[in-house]
């Protein structure tokens, strides 16, 4: 029998993780340091494991009594400088919605995991499903931007954790990473990037003495720099519409330039959101357009697809959320006919045919009863609409 | 030149538009007053504090003066304050809440910080009603007794937040109104002092909607009321249950030497 290589076994660290593990090195890669969180399937993993690797990291933990506290301490602990995050399912996601207008208001850097499971209310708590598209968009009250991510594979759950945290601290805003359960719980061997080779960043801090910081300015980016608590630059954080100073206002002259920056600091750089994974998409005639672990069935199906003759092509999205409108135009461009198969009654694909000028025809394949989407499911659509 | 010898004037923040919320004869501003005298005897670096508050009159008190300040989600000020005091142990971290934002809608972060023994010192401003909302029952409002949202008289029962604290495992309680004002300075000088949790429940007079159930006109009238209606713990342990009834009880409740979350967080993480 040959001896194992132990030389290249030390430089190439492998390592067979769960999703919601590769989570959680994600997060403590991209420099989190605080986790509050409330147990709840299938999230809880990401719970255990922060509790266990925190204090290791120089961080800390907390079991919160509810979700909405949960929020609330990684806001406030946010608002101290420290990276942080918590993770949830659909019920705790539901109590988690104010707080998540509060950190859109007031621009506290937060990074949200909702894993999601069968619903509505207590629904289906060890079953897969991807009925939270519309609710991390729209769950909590009042105009406001969003920024939502979508792992569809373990690899994609760490990486895409560290990109939540680096767009959370750019853009002072809460980013929610949307899994499902199938991806929160497949054990898949995977290799991590050696440390330094992931760019991680950080919220920029005031450049001015704090006399003359103003909290909530435009600096010409739509983005104020953020001092940390204690650091001197005492200033009001309120969820009330705010001057730029940070005190509450009801003047529309206030107001509505607070909203409006709000948006247009994650808008104006929507050509760097464009995060998708595109399969023989070239010359494809039908494209699939997935997300999560749809995505992964949708691969293979199009590989079948492609075996037996059939121009079929995938495009997996990596961001839900703000809607990447130019990367789906361009699909409507080359294909005349796409496939939005979805583990809920069709919530993503709504918006694929909002954007749909008339060029294409898109259809849809919804499961809602716990199972997951499979290869053969997609496949055999995909023959039934392919344009001969 | 204008003496602004008042200690106040260190503590206000200058570019913030006055006039504040608070109608006259309000019960907070003489609770801020007293919070900012305690602050400055304390010896407190003004960038060590964090303010926090909920929703409610009494809870826009921070935004008026010149600390890191939070006015936060209503009900919900004890969940940014743990998680500021975990993230960052070297700040002071105070609470500033009202009695349906503290023990209604965020009852259950209450008993819970109480209970973790986070070193917060909260101080929860209890004019028995919801004010800014126009005068609704809460749950410290006393039972029988008519408003907006009880136009028959109110059928609950209503809190005791002191024994509720207490009971719930706060290192401090104490109690007094906004009359007794040096009581008022010295629970606040202790409850800044104390490591854990540390709750003073200030009994104040909302003269808007207060007065209406109180029968009452004026702030002065509300707080002479308060100065008769109230009972030093002292003199109330040797009395019975009927001349103890409608008495506000004000004084030091519990003040114990107890291990804090963040050291025994750390004792058992190192």
């Amino acid at each position: 029998m040959k001896k194992p290589d132990t030389a290249k076994q030390m430089t190439i660290a492998r390592l067979l993780l769960q999703g919601n593990e590769a989570c959680v090195k994600g997060a403590l890669a991209a420099g989190c340091r605080f986790y509050a969180g409330y147990p709840i399937t299938p999230a809880s993993e990401i719970m255990e494991a922060m509790a266990r690797d925190l204090p290791r990291a120089g961080g800390s933990f907390i079991q919160m009594e509810d979700e909405i506290a949960s929020l609330g301490a990684v806001l406030g602990a946010s608002l101290t400088g420290a990276k942080s995050m918590t993770a949830t399912s659909g019920p705790g996601f539901s109590l988690m919605q104010e707080h998540i207008g509060y950190a859109c208001m007031a621009e506290i850097p937060c990074v949200i995991v909702d894993v999601m499971r069968g619903g509505p209310s207590t629904g289906l708590p060890t079953q897969g499903a991807q009925g939270d598209v519309m609710q991390a968009r729209w769950g909590t009250h009042g105009d406001h931007p969003i920024i939502v991510l979508a792992p569809s594979s373990v690899y994609d759950f760490y990486e895409l954790t560290i990109q939540a945290f680096n767009l959370s601290e750019r853009y002072r805003t809460p980013v929610i990473m949307l899994a499902d359960e199938a991806v929160a719980h497949v054990r898949e061997s995977i290799v991590l990037p050696e440390a330094g080779k992931v760019a991680i960043e950080d919220r920029a801090g005031p450049t001015v003495p704090p006399e003359w910081y103003i909290p909530y300015a435009d600096p010409g980016s739509g983005i104020p720099p953020m001092p940390r608590f204690g650091d001197g630059y005492r200033y009001n954080v309120t969820g009330l519409t705010h001057d730029v100073r940070g005190y509450p206002t009801t003047r529309k002259d206030e107001v509505e330039p607070l909203i409006s920056r709000l948006f247009s600091k994650i808008s104006k750089d929507i050509d760097r959101l464009q995060w998708f994974d595109s399969y023989y998409t070239e010359d494809a005639l039908v494209t699939v357009i997935a997300y999560g672990s749809v995505a992964r069935a949708g691969l293979q199906a199009v590989k079948e697809a492609r075996i037996k003759g059939m121009k079929a092509g995938l495009v997996k999205l990596k961001v839900l959320w703000p809607f990447m409108r130019q990367t789906i135009d361009a699909v409507m461009g080359n294909s005349s006919r796409i496939l939005v198969p979805e583990m809920n009654m069709g919530q993503l694909s709504r918006e694929v045919k909002r954007v749909n000028r008339g060029n294409c025809e898109v259809m849809t394949l919804n499961k809602y009863d716990g199972t997951l989407i499979t290869p053969l499911e997609i496949l055999r659509k995909l023959e039934e609409i392919y344009p001969c | 030149m204008l003496e602004t010898a008042h200690p106040i004037h260190k503590y206000l923040r200058s570019s913030k538009k006055f006039p504040h919320i608070w109608c006259a004869g309000c019960g907070s501003g003489i609770f801020m007053n007293a919070l900012i005298r305690a602050i400055d005897r304390s010896g407190l670096a003004k960038d060590d504090i964090v303010l926090v508050s909920g929703i409610g009159c009494s809870s826009r008190l921070p935004i008026y003066v010149d600390f890191n300040t939070v006015h936060t989600t209503h009900g919900r000020a004890l969940t940014f304050a743990t998680g500021i005091k975990l993230a960052n142990p070297a700040l002071k971290v105070i609470t500033i809440m009202g009695d349906g934002d503290a023990v209604s809608i965020g009852g259950n972060h209450f008993i819970h910080a109480a209970r973790r023994n986070v070193e917060i010192a909260s101080f929860i401003i209890n004019n028995q009603i919801y004010g800014m909302t126009g005068g609704q029952c809460s749950p410290t409002t006393p039972h029988g007794v008519k408003t907006v949202s009880s136009p028959y008289g109110n059928a609950e029962n209503n809190f005791d937040i002191c024994a509720l604290a207490e009971a719930a495992g706060a290192s401090f309680v104490g109690r007094s109104t906004v009359y007794h004002t040096p009581l008022l300075d010295r629970l606040i000088d202790k409850a800044l002092d104390k490591k854990g949790f540390s709750m003073v429940e200030v009994i104040s007079q909302c003269v808007t909607h207060g007065s209406r159930w109180m029968g009452l006109n004026s702030p002065v009238d509300m707080m002479k009321w308060l100065k008769e209606h109230s009972l030093t713990v002292e003199k109330a342990k040797g009395l019975g249950e009927t001349e103890r009834k409608d008495k506000i009880i004000i004084g030091i409740m519990a003040d114990l030497d107890r291990p804090t979350y963040n050291e025994e967080y750390d004792r058992f993480t190192r």
